[in-house]
């Protein structure tokens, strides 16, 4: 079992790198494009936490002048006027200003900035206004498998294969071997640590299967933002959005009487501040909430990224003041430990993003014991353990 | 001074609160396990929660400001 996971693994990662073989691609290009400036290194950086339609390693250039990229393409899908329309982003040859023109099906496109455009009919090329925008190009609607994409399908497979396996093992044995001798003690984790307190020993069993989920989602695609695939998945703002909504629509619609109650009518104040926190209540459950949960792994990921960029680029920006040896050694060095915080932050925000989550289906599936509930005036009888839980 | 310059200033001034914020967080709940050891998973995730919800306070700020 585990020789066949670890070879499907292997043939996964043969196929991902030979294709990068065939990939390589022969331009000719001036020398400006090189990175030779503060500037250019901003710009790189800046275009590396962007999702793109092609991988891209590395590029040089070499003696004769050329332009070599290293990386390898993915398919590009659009919607367009004309019906679907798909090739590969080989077919722009690394271009990212709308010089090169693809024409498909009868139209013509370009990419500009990592989005691709279609030509508007009888168009040759794109013109641009002074602030840059195409002026005689629209933007298409895009289903390409773009680097997130095949990150998320990747992470994807990876966790129903290994986890499927985990799972398979339990049906013969108790003891898991392998990959699950890892995996298992983090699924405990998640399972004792995370879901069972915050969300209580009634009900958590129900929400295990997201929490584990979403732990091991962002987790994995954190960790590989950190090879030099150049992933940064979860540094995409729609990504972060998505899993903050799936959280938002999971405590919304598993909301007992007494969440709804809180929200709408708190219980135990004067009547005349109730409407008021109804106000600050509702915008904390349906917009500060989901809102924390994405911009904070949006934002950790991808200043990550940039910190981790913004050493190697060290090697290049320093280069005149502190020679070629010196630059890269202190780049190296820098960036070697950085990286090893980088591992412990890609751990950190899956855990959070999870015992957040956690923490709102907890509040919002709390079971009031009734026994101390309301006297006469409605106001709440409670001791501090039990309010405890509100004010967090 | 130029606009970016005074973005520069309000993304300083956020780093410092919450520099100082985090910086409570951190030495209240050290002193809270050396007060309580037996407390400490307790503490540690009680302290976690408080300053990842000052961080996305934080982040907010200086995405906002961006």
């Amino acid at each position: 079992m585990r020789n066949t996971f670890f070879k499907k693994i292997l043939l996964v990662a043969a196929l991902v790198f030979g294709a990068n073989l065939f990939a390589q691609e022969k331009e000719h290009q001036s020398n400006d494009s090189q990175i030779n400036g503060d500037k250019e290194v901003a710009d790189y950086i800046l275009h590396h936490i962007k999702d793109s339609h092609d991988f891209h390693f590395f590029s040089y250039t070499n003696d004769a002048n050329e332009r070599k990229h290293f990386g390898f393409p993915l398919p590009v899908i659009l919607w367009t006027s004309n019906g679907v329309t798909a090739f590969m982003s080989s077919e722009f040859h690394h271009n990212d200003d709308g010089h090169v023109i693809v024409e498909k099906n009868g139209l013509k496109f370009a990419k500009i900035h990592s989005k691709i455009y279609e030509l508007e009919a009888g168009a040759t090329e794109v013109s641009f206004d002074e602030t840059h925008h195409a002026t005689n190009a629209s933007k298409v609607l895009d289903f390409s498998i773009t680097k997130s994409v095949f990150g998320i399908l990747l992470v994807g497979l990876l966790m129903l294969f290994g986890f499927s396996s985990l799972a398979r093992q339990y049906k013969n044995n108790t003891i898991p071997k392998g990959l699950g001798r890892v995996l298992e003690p983090l699924v405990i984790y998640v399972r004792d640590e995370i879901a069972r307190p915050n969300i209580g020993e009634k009900k958590y069993r129900k929400f295990t299967g997201y929490l584990l989920t979403v732990f091991f989602f962002i987790w994995i695609l954190n960790l590989l933002g950190l090879t030099p695939l150049g992933f940064n998945v979860t540094g995409q703002i729609a990504v972060t959005a998505a899993l903050a909504i799936f959280t938002l629509v999971i405590y919304t619609f598993s909301g007992n009487k007494d969440y709804w109650m809180h929200i709408l009518w708190m219980p135990g104040v004067p009547y005349l501040i109730r409407p008021v926190l109804a106000i600050i209540e509702l915008a904390g459950a349906f917009l500060i909430k989901p809102f924390s949960l994405l911009v904070r792994l949006f934002a950790n990921i991808s200043a990550g990224h940039i910190v981790v960029m913004s050493l190697i680029a060290i090697m290049v920006t320093m280069k005149e003041s502190m020679g070629a040896v010196g630059s890269t050694a202190l780049s190296f060095i820098l960036s070697f430990f950085i990286t090893l915080i980088e591992i412990l932050v890609a751990f950190l925000q899956a855990y959070i993003f999870t015992m957040l989550s956690a923490l709102f289906i907890g509040m919002a599936v709390a079971e009031h014991d009734h026994d101390h509930a309301h006297d006469e005036q409605g106001h709440e009888v409670s001791d501090a353990e039990d309010v405890r839980g509100d004010f967090i | 001074m130029e606009p970016v310059t005074y973005n520069l200033i309000g993304a300083g001034l956020i780093v410092i609160g919450a520099g100082i914020g985090l910086g409570q967080i951190g030495g209240k709940a050290m002193e809270g396990i050396a007060r309580q050891p037996e407390a400490t998973g307790k503490i540690q995730t009680a302290m976690i929660i408080i300053a990842a919800l000052l961080e996305g306070l934080a982040f907010g700020a200086l995405f906002l400001g961006k």
